[in-house]
């Protein structure tokens, strides 16, 4: 950059600086003082379903003196490629949210500071994906399923499907909603589950029979779930025709805990058989400006304090043995005993190639 | 002129050429040989293909459609006609997240045409060419209705007195005048649908995808950064190519009519003829655009305990039992108000100058530059979006995480709407008034603020308007940006529409009602303002 274009740039942002500030009068997140020493404030990276108790941040500055300042930034897939790009200047300390499916993506860009979070003894072993190095560690874990409407089964009086093998009976043509494995995660979760139960050699088979039976794709979950599915609070609205969809675990609690009044029993319930287990991790960027703070944060992420509030905020399941879950969970949430699951290296390796091999059966 | 220039140097350019580069460039040098691999890969030229002739089917379309409203809003005197006209505007400025929903349940199963005769358009291409008429139809009305409402009527008369039959007056009198308006709005249409993202994924269905729809997937899905820099680069000619057009049309309209007051134009219908055309534009503006909001409103409505304002009152509360954000949904109006604010205060200042600069100047350089202030409209926000983060992370400008990228990044969206609505009107002032005033002894400022300011004045406030509203429902780039959470209306829609529940989804129809609500009342202000009805938009 030349000298005048320097000092025209400067006099631009200088000139917007102004305009920005009579705008916005004292604005709170004008913490400039942030940035530089840095020492006070640690700052959490994530996608945008990341939420936590103000309460719970509150408790976390009493304990360590930090304050957690936490930048969201798109879907998962968005916010995890936006670090990859910014690798080595950072934008913040900690990234929260690269689940099982694209961690290979984060590790093999050596995304992370290896860091042993203190507790991670109390993690179960089988979310411990990162054991041997600790460049991630394990914060929740969630159960893509397909869920079903209650009403509708009821009324037609018919068992509703409990495995992948079920959805092909003819009982249940043209009754299931999935999204595309290609733009949407409970789609490729949905998608990595059948693989895992049929291999490499039998999924493409298994896709062709559901599509046979009438299976429908819409682009993302909002339209499978809140347009297409009879069961939800958007479904009943929209006259929404198919009984069965692919979603989470944890759907229905949140059925009943965003109902007024709420109801005894939850509306929509879930096909244990036919779950993939998603885990999501978090890590301590390469290059961040406060490592001890972005250390701290991680072991706060595992703490029971953090974890016993993530299921109504996030609506996933602790990873540590030691927390409880809400009332909520225990009382309309499915216990799913035996997710499916796919090795992330085996994920890196042929997703893309699952992915393009399901849209041109599926879709097209 | 520096500073618009740096502006868009600094914020558009950069961003994008990085970016671009990063995916084109390999080891420090370019792949060029990468754009002939990727374009010919097959599902490529599919997506090619669909982009280009859902926008011409989208842009013919809205013409056949606006094309009797222009001329009804033109020439007819009729009550509600102001209230009608803001109403129209509305769609322009309101997030695709919201009308994919409005349209699904009126296009989908249980909706309005399956009701009547059994007919389901979903994931079908009529549903995306109907939406994008939905949001475009504005574009037509007011573009050629601005200036149709100026044309004055006795000319065609004196062509019908002098012998011509009805439909020669018109094709040899009123079209010629009118086609570049015509034209001009077409190839707006053509952009907007061109580069059509949030409808396409909506209500395509995984089956359509545009090249909008592509580079997104390739950039943020799949971090594909050589196909997307690819897609970018044909995106970046087509719109150039529509841009030049739009620029030389634009010019050709700039050549002297007569105009007169749109008062005196418009008149009320005669006949049976007329009151049925009148009728027809209604009835189109009711099915088309009105029920779509329609449904919004009434879902927003439609509580668990019949109708009310329960999901409304949920908005102001930041649910204990733990709800989707920190802070109660309805401060995110607040958030929007703030950020729009800034963005229009940005788009003003970088957006005015830019016209006084091509108001001051003539020649071809100028002119390029016209059109270049264009191309944000067309580029895609998710590349803006990632250029931001390779580019602007270094002092004094690294601002990755400072809440000033977002209305940085709708002003860019709201400059275009500021110098298109300022243009006309800056060169319509007389420089000799403000020459006149030099000489009477008045500093430059002077003379400004006492010659061009209240002439400007007008359209200073209009041009603010539109880049008021489009900031408030600028959707695309403000969601690739890293945000303290305090999250805009339509981040704040998308993320309850994301939500499983009743009150999740009933509050994001209050909110996008919110949404509406904003947007229309602050068209209708502009309605009021507005005298000078030749602007573009």
């Amino acid at each position: 950059m030349s000298t005048t274009k320097k000092i025209t740039v400067t006099a631009v942002a200088a000139a917007l600086g102004v305009t920005a500030l009579a705008g916005c009068g004292s604005s709170d997140e004008t913490d400039s003082g942030a940035k530089g020493s840095g020492s006070k404030t640690v700052t959490l990276v994530s996608h945008d379903s990341f939420n936590a108790s103000k309460d719970v941040l509150k408790a976390f500055t009493e304990e360590t003196g930090y304050t957690v300042k936490v930048l969201k930034s798109g879907d998962a897939g968005a916010a995890l490629n936006q670090e990859i790009l910014t690798k080595g200047s950072p934008r913040g300390d900690v990234f929260f949210g690269v689940d099982n499916t694209l961690l290979s993506r984060a590790l093999d860009n050596g995304l992370f500071t290896p860091y042993e979070a203190k507790g991670l003894d109390r993690v179960a072993a089988d979310a411990q994906l990162d054991a041997d190095k600790h460049r991630v560690t394990p914060v929740d874990t969630g159960d893509i399923c397909v869920n079903y409407d209650k009403k509708y089964f009821a009324d037609k009086k018919l068992d509703p499907p409990q495995s992948f093998d079920d959805l092909l009976k003819p009982a249940y043509k043209d009754l299931l909603v999935t999204e595309n494995a290609a733009t949407s995660s409970p789609g490729l979760g949905f998608l990595l589950g059948t693989v895992a139960a049929y291999g490499e050699d039998g999924y493409e088979n298994y896709w062709k029979k559901l599509k046979d039976n009438g299976v429908k794709v819409v682009d993302g979950w909002e339209q499978a779930y809140n347009d297409e599915f009879s069961g939800s609070a958007g479904g009943r609205k929209a006259k929404a025709d198919r009984p069965l969809v692919v979603s989470y675990a944890s759907s229905p609690p949140v059925e009943v805990l965003y109902a007024e009044p709420q109801p005894t029993e939850a509306p929509t319930g879930v096909a244990t058989g036919t779950c993939f287990r998603q885990i999501e991790f978090a890590g301590l960027l390469d290059g961040a400006k406060n490592e001890a703070g972005g250390k701290a944060l991680l072991d706060f992420l595992i703490s029971r304090t953090f974890q016993e509030d993530m299921p109504l905020n996030m609506f996933v399941n602790p990873v540590v043995s030691d927390a409880k879950l809400p009332e909520l969970f225990t009382e309309f949430g499915a216990t799913v005993d035996k997710p499916a699951t796919v090795a992330p290296d085996r994920i890196a390796e042929n997703r893309e190639q699952w992915v393009r091999s399901w849209s041109s059966l599926v879709v097209k | 002129m520096a500073v618009p220039v740096a502006f868009f140097a600094l914020f558009f350019a950069y961003p994008v050429v990085a970016i671009v580069g990063r995916g084109l460039k390999d080891g420090g040098r370019w792949q060029f040989g990468r754009i002939g691999e990727v374009l010919s890969r097959p599902e490529i030229v599919d997506v090619l293909w669909f982009t280009t002739w859902q926008a011409l089917a989208s842009t013919a379309l809205t013409l056949v459609l606006a094309l009797p409203a222009a001329y009804v809003f033109a020439r007819f005197a009729f009550p509600g006609k102001q209230l009608l006209r803001a109403v129209v505007t509305v769609p322009f400025v309101l997030p695709t997240v919201v009308v994919g929903t409005a349209f699904l349940a009126l296009l989908g199963r249980g909706g309005f045409l399956d009701e009547l005769w059994g007919v389901r358009l979903d994931t079908t291409v009529w549903a995306i060419l109907l939406a994008h008429v939905f949001f475009n139809y504005a574009v037509v009305v007011r573009t050629v209705g601005g200036l149709w409402s100026q044309l004055d009527p006795r000319q065609e008369e004196a062509a019908r007195v002098l012998g011509a039959g009805r439909f020669a007056a018109w094709r040899r009198v009123t079209l010629p005048a009118l086609a570049p308006a015509v034209a001009a709005a077409a190839l707006m249409v053509f952009l907007f649908t061109f580069t059509s993202f949030g409808v396409v994924q909506i209500l395509g269905g995984p089956a359509y995808s545009t090249l909008e729809v592509e580079i997104y997937r390739q950039t943020a899905q799949l971090l594909d950064l050589p196909t997307a820099a690819v897609l970018t680069l044909v995106q970046f000619a087509a719109v150039g190519g529509i841009l030049a057009v739009h620029a030389r049309t634009v010019r050709r309209r700039e050549t002297a009519l007569k105009l007169v007051d749109p008062e005196q134009t418009a008149r009320r219908p005669r006949g049976a003829g007329q009151w049925a055309l009148l009728g027809g534009v209604l009835l189109t503006v009711l099915l088309l655009i009105l029920l779509p909001l329609g449904v919004l409103v009434e879902r927003s409505l439609d509580g668990p305990g019949g109708y009310g304002f329960a999901f409304y009152r949920a908005l102001q509360s930041a649910d204990a039992s733990g709800s989707t954000f920190l802070v109660p949904p309805l401060e995110a109006v607040w958030n929007s108000l703030r950020y729009a604010l800034v963005a229009t205060l940005i788009a003003l200042f970088v957006g005015g100058l830019a016209a006084a600069a091509l108001t001051r100047r003539a020649g071809r350089l100028v002119r390029g530059f016209d059109a270049l202030l264009m191309l944000p409209l067309g580029v895609s926000a998710v590349t803006v979006g990632f250029g931001f983060l390779i580019t602007l992370d270094e002092p004094p400008f690294d601002l990755r995480t400072s809440w000033i990228l977002v209305p940085l990044a709708q002003a860019l969206v709201g400059v275009p709407f500021v110098v298109r609505t300022m243009l006309p009107v800056l060169r319509a002032v007389d420089g000799r008034l403000r020459e006149a005033a030099a000489v009477l002894g008045a500093s430059p400022l002077r003379a400004w603020r006492e010659v061009d300011l209240p002439l400007v004045r007008r359209a200073l406030l209009v041009a603010a308007g539109f880049a008021f509203a489009v900031s408030l429902g600028e959707f695309g780039a403000t969601v690739f940006i890293a945000r303290p959470d305090n999250p805009t209306l339509p981040v704040a829609v998308a993320r309850l529409l994301g939500r499983s529940g009743e009150l999740n989804y009933g509050q994001a129809m209050a909110l996008s009602t919110i949404l509406m609500l904003v947007c229309a009342v602050s068209l209708l202000l502009l309605e009021r303002i507005r005298t000078d009805r030749s602007g573009e938009f």
